[in-house]
C-alpha cells in the first residue's frame, strides 16, 4: 500500500503544513468549522481551508469568555486562537450550525483579530423549497464575501476547477470506505481517519493527487478471509481525540461505517461540474446528509443509520460525541430506540476532554464488544 | 415566562404587615385569574370548544393561530411554571431516565418527561393538534419540537429566522417572508378553512397595542422609586407571551400600567429603601424567584429592568401597523436574543442608561447557550463603556440541582460592597 507518511507528517504539525504552504504558494488560510463550509469557494478564491479540530491543548485563556459548559471544541479552538497557536491563519468562516458555535462566531470576531470574518447564516431546514432558495443566495453571497474580503476575483473557471478538486476528492475518499466496507483488515480506521484529519486541511489539490494511488493499492489487494471482529458503525460528532478508531479496533471492533462530519459527511454527496455553479453547490449541501442541527425530517438521520446498518452488515453501533453537543444529546434516544428496534445494540460515550476519557473508552468498548 | 403558579413560593403572610400590604401590586389577582381561565380553556376537551391546539415556541407568531381560533400553548411557559412549583428536578431525572443528557436545556428536558407522565402543577399540557417552532430564541427548540413532533405524531411547522450576527439582509427577509406565507397555507391545511386576512389586521393591531403598552409598564421603573421590579415582570409576562394579540392581553395591561402610574403619583416603589438598580439578564431561576428578590430588597438593591421580558417587545419597532403581516417576518427575526453578542451588549448598556442602574447581575444559565455564551465578553464591554459593577451568578432556569444557595448569597453580598 501506499504510504500514508504524508498524511501522519501533516497531521503531527498541522500549523506548520499550513504555515509552510503559506509561505510557498503566498496564499491565505481560511479557517473553518464545520463540514457545512462550502470549501470549493475558498479553494476557487486560492486560499487553503483549514478545519479547525483542536489541539487539544489545556484550557487557560478561554476560560475568560465562555463557561464550563461549552463543549471542548468550542473551548479548545478559542483556547488556540487566543494562544496564538492559530496565528496563520488570515480568516475564519463560521457556518451557522448549533447554539454554540452561533455565539463562538461572536467571541471569536471580538477578541481574535484575525483580518477576514464571515457568517454563512444557512438555512437550518433543508427540506423546503424556499431554504433551498435561501442556501442558493447565503452561497452567492459568501462568494461576494470573500472576493472583498480577501481582495480577489472569483471567476466561474476558477470555481468550476475547484469543484472537479473537490469531487475527486470526494470521489477517492469514498473509494477508501468502500475498500474498508469490504474488507475491514485492509486499512484500519485509525489511519483513514488520520487521512480525513489532514484532508480537511490540506492543499486540495495535492490531496486528490495523494489520494489516488492510495485507493487504487488498496483496491487491488485481494480480499483477505472475511474479518473475525465485531462490525462496528460510530454514529455522533465530530471526534478527533482521544483516537477512539485506536481504542475500538484494540478492543476486537472493525469500523465499518460513520455518521461523523469528519467522516463520511464530509464527503457524500457530489458537486454537478456544469451549469449554474453556486446553485449546484448549494444543492449539494441541501441534500448531503443532515447534522442534527438541522432539519430534514423528523426521522432523517435515524432512518440513515438503519439503512447504514444494514448495507454494511454492522453488528453493533457506538455512539460518540461531545459532551455538552446539544443536537447530539437530542437525537440520541430516539435513533438509539429506532435500530433497537433493528435488534442492533449500541453505547454512547460522550467525550469531555482528552485526558479523561482514553481510559474509560477503552474499559468501556472492552465490555461492549464482549457482549456483541 | 410567567404563570399564576409562579408565585407559589410567596407564603401567605399570617400577620399583615401594612408597609407591605401598600406595596403589593393589586392587579395580580386579576392576571392569575385571567392565566387560570387559559388554561381551564385550553384543557377543556376539543368537542366541547371545537377548537384546535397548538404548542408554539415563546419567541413564536403567535398572531396568525389567533386569526384561526387556534389556542396557543407554551411549553416554554409550562417549563417556568414547573420551575417555580418546584417540580423541576423530579422531571429531569425522569427525562434523564429516558436518555436525554443533563446538560440539555431542563425547559426541554421537563417538558418531553412532562408529556410521558402528564406531570407538572397541572397535570401536563393538552395535546397539541400542531407544533410552530420559531428558531429565533435557540436551536435547541428545533430539536425539542422535532421530539415531539415524533411523540405526538402531529405536523410541525418551523420557521427559520437566520441568526442576525452583524446584518438582517435582503435574502434572510425574502427567505422569511415566503416562509410566513407558507405557515398560512400550513394553518389554512390544518384547520380547513380559509385565513382571515382582515381579522388578521385586528389581531396585529391588538398584538403592537399589547407590546407597546408592556413597553410602556416596564419603562414605569425608570421613576425613582420604581413601582415594580423585574420579578413582577417575569410574573405579568405570561400576558404578552401567551395572549399576545388578544383584548384580553391589552384590557390588562391598561389597567396594570394605571396601577403602576398610580403608585408613582402616590410615590409607592416596590421597595421599602431604593438604594441601588440593577438591571437583570437572562431567564428568572424560577425555583428561587423569592429568595433572590429578598437577598436584593434586603440589600436595598432594586432589580428595575431586565432583558428577558423586554425581549417581547423588543423589536417592536420593526412592525408596520399598517401591514403586520408584511412586516411581522423582520420583527420575529431580528428579536434581541438573535442577534450577535455585541448587539446584545449595547442592549444591556441601553437598559443602564435608560434605567440609571447601578450594575448588572447576568445569570448564567447552563440551559440556555444562546442567551448565556457571551457574558463574559459582554461583562468587559460594560465595564469599559459605562464603568458600573456587575455580577455573574451561575445557575439554570429549572433544574435546581445546579443552584448553590450559599455561593450565589457570597458573590451577591461581594457585589454590594462594589456597588457602595
Amino acid at each position: 500500500m501506499e504510504s500514508l507518511s504524508l498524511f501522519h507528517e501533516i497531521n503531527a504539525k498541522p500549523d506548520e503544513y499550513a504555515a509552510k504552504w503559506k509561505t510557498e504558494t503566498g496564499g491565505k488560510v481560511i479557517g473553518n468549522f464545520c463540514s457545512y463550509t462550502p470549501e470549493e469557494l475558498i479553494t476557487a478564491s486560492g486560499a487553503l481551508p483549514f478545519r479547525i479540530l483542536g489541539t487539544g491543548a489545556d484550557i487557560s485563556k478561554a476560560d475568560a469568555y465562555l463557561q464550563s459548559y461549552s463543549c471542548s471544541l468550542v473551548r479548545g479552538a478559542l483556547e488556540d486562537a487566543l494562544a496564538g497557536r492559530l496565528d496563520f491563519l488570515d480568516g475564519t468562516v463560521f457556518p451557522h450550525t448549533c447554539d454554540s458555535i452561533q455565539r463562538l462566531s461572536d467571541i471569536w470576531r471580538m477578541n481574535t483579530g484575525f483580518p477576514f470574518h464571515a457568517d454563512l447564516v444557512m438555512p437550518v431546514k433543508l427540506d423546503t423549497e424556499s431554504a433551498g432558495e435561501y442556501m442558493v443566495s447565503v452561497i452567492r453571497k459568501f462568494r461576494k464575501d470573500l472576493e472583498k474580503g480577501l481582495g480577489i476575483e472569483i471567476t466561474d473557471d476558477m470555481l468550476k476547477d475547484a469543484i472537479v478538486t473537490s469531487n475527486r476528492v470526494r470521489k477517492n475518499l469514498s473509494r477508501l470506505y468502500a475498500v474498508r466496507k469490504q474488507n475491514p483488515e485492509l486499512i484500519n480506521s485509525s489511519d483513514l481517519h488520520t487521512i480525513f484529519r489532514a484532508a480537511m486541511l490540506m492543499d486540495r489539490k495535492q490531496l486528490a493527487d495523494s489520494l489516488e494511488p492510495i485507493a487504487a493499492s488498496l483496491e487491488s489487494k485481494t480480499a483477505t478471509a472475511a474479518t473475525k471482529k465485531k462490525r462496528v458503525v460510530l454514529s455522533g460528532g465530530l471526534c478527533s481525540m482521544p483516537d477512539v478508531y485506536k481504542v475500538i479496533e484494540a478492543s476486537g471492533g472493525a469500523i465499518v461505517w460513520d455518521d461523523f462530519c469528519t467522516g463520511s459527511r464530509y464527503f457524500e454527496g457530489f458537486i454537478d461540474e456544469n451549469g449554474d455553479l453556486e446553485k449546484n453547490i448549494a444543492e449539494k449541501y441541501m441534500e448531503r446528509v443532515a447534522c442534527p442541527a438541522k432539519h430534514s425530517g423528523i426521522f432523517s438521520r435515524g432512518e440513515y443509520l438503519v439503512e447504514k446498518i444494514r448495507e454494511n452488515n454492522a453488528d453493533g453501533v457506538i455512539f460518540v460525541f461531545l459532551k455538552f453537543c446539544d443536537p447530539h444529546s437530542f437525537d440520541y434516544p430516539y435513533m438509539k430506540e429506532m435500530i433497537e428496534k433493528e435488534g442492533i445494540p449500541s453505547m454512547l460515550f460522550e467525550i469531555e476532554d482528552k485526558s479523561s476519557s482514553e481510559g474509560q473508552l477503552k474499559t468501556r468498548c472492552e465490555a461492549f464488544m464482549e457482549m456483541l | 415566562m410567567t404563570s399564576p403558579e409562579n408565585k407559589t413560593d410567596v407564603k401567605p403572610d399570617t400577620k399583615k404587615d401594612p408597609d407591605k400590604e401598600k406595596r403589593k401590586i393589586k392587579s395580580d389577582k386579576k392576571m392569575r385569574e385571567i392565566m387560570t381561565a387559559y388554561y381551564i380553556e385550553a384543557k377543556t376537551p376539543k368537542e366541547q370548544t371545537g377548537k384546535k391546539i397548538a404548542w408554539i415556541t415563546s419567541g413564536g407568531p403567535v398572531e396568525p393561530l389567533q386569526v384561526m381560533d387556534v389556542i396557543p400553548i407554551y411549553p416554554e411557559n409550562y417549563g417556568a411554571m414547573i420551575g417555580a412549583s418546584k417540580m423541576g428536578v423530579e422531571l429531569c431525572e425522569k427525562s434523564e431516565e429516558m436518555g436525554y443528557s443533563s446538560d440539555l436545556c431542563s425547559y426541554a428536558r421537563a417538558d418531553i418527561a412532562s408529556s410521558t407522565v402528564n406531570g407538572g402543577p397541572i397535570g401536563g399540557l393538552p395535546e397539541p393538534d400542531m407544533l410552530i417552532c420559531c428558531n429565533n430564541i435557540c436551536g435547541t427548540v428545533l430539536k425539542w419540537y422535532e421530539v415531539q413532533a415524533r411523540y405526538y405524531n402531529v405536523p410541525l411547522f418551523i420557521l427559520d429566522t437566520p441568526i442576525c450576527h452583524t446584518e438582517f439582509n435582503s435574502d434572510m427577509k425574502r427567505y422569511v417572508v415566503t416562509q410566513i406565507q407558507e405557515y398560512i397555507s400550513f394553518l389554512e391545511k390544518i384547520c380547513g378553512k380559509p385565513f382571515d386576512y382582515d381579522r388578521m389586521n385586528e389581531v396585529g393591531a391588538l398584538s403592537i397595542r399589547g407590546q407597546a403598552l408592556w413597553q410602556e409598564i416596564l419603562d414605569t421603573t425608570m421613576n425613582r422609586p420604581a413601582p415594580m421590579t423585574c420579578f413582577d415582570a417575569f410574573f405579568h409576562l405570561a400576558m404578552i407571551v401567551t395572549l399576545r394579540g388578544t383584548q384580553t392581553a391589552v384590557d390588562y395591561y391598561e389597567s396594570l400600567l394605571a396601577e403602576m402610574k398610580e403608585r408613582i403619583a402616590e410615590g409607592i416603589g416596590m421597595l421599602p429603601h431604593e438604594k441601588y438598580r440593577l438591571v437583570w439578564d437572562n431567564l428568572p431561576i424560577w425555583y428561587r424567584l423569592r429568595w433572590l428578590s429578598n437577598k436584593f430588597t434586603d440589600r436595598s438593591a432594586c432589580l428595575v429592568a431586565d432583558t428577558y421580558t423586554s425581549g417581547w417587545c423588543s423589536s417592536m419597532k420593526y412592525l408596520d401597523e399598517n401591514d403586520f403581516l408584511g412586516s411581522m417576518a423582520e420583527m420575529y427575526t431580528r428579536i434581541f436574543l438573535n442577534s450577535g453578542t455585541d448587539i446584545m451588549a449595547d442592549n444591556i448598556i441601553k437598559m443602564v442608561e435608560k434605567y440609571e442602574a447601578d450594575g448588572v447581575v447576568f445569570h448564567s444559565n447552563r440551559s440556555c447557550k444562546p442567551y448565556s455564551l457571551g457574558q463574559y465578553d459582554m461583562q468587559k464591554l460594560i465595564q469599559k463603556k459605562v464603568g458600573i459593577p456587575t455580577l455573574m451568578i451561575e445557575a439554570d432556569m429549572v433544574d435546581e440541582r445546579m443552584f448553590s444557595e450559599s455561593q450565589v448569597e457570597t458573590r451577591i453580598d461581594a457585589f454590594i460592597e462594589m456597588l457602595k
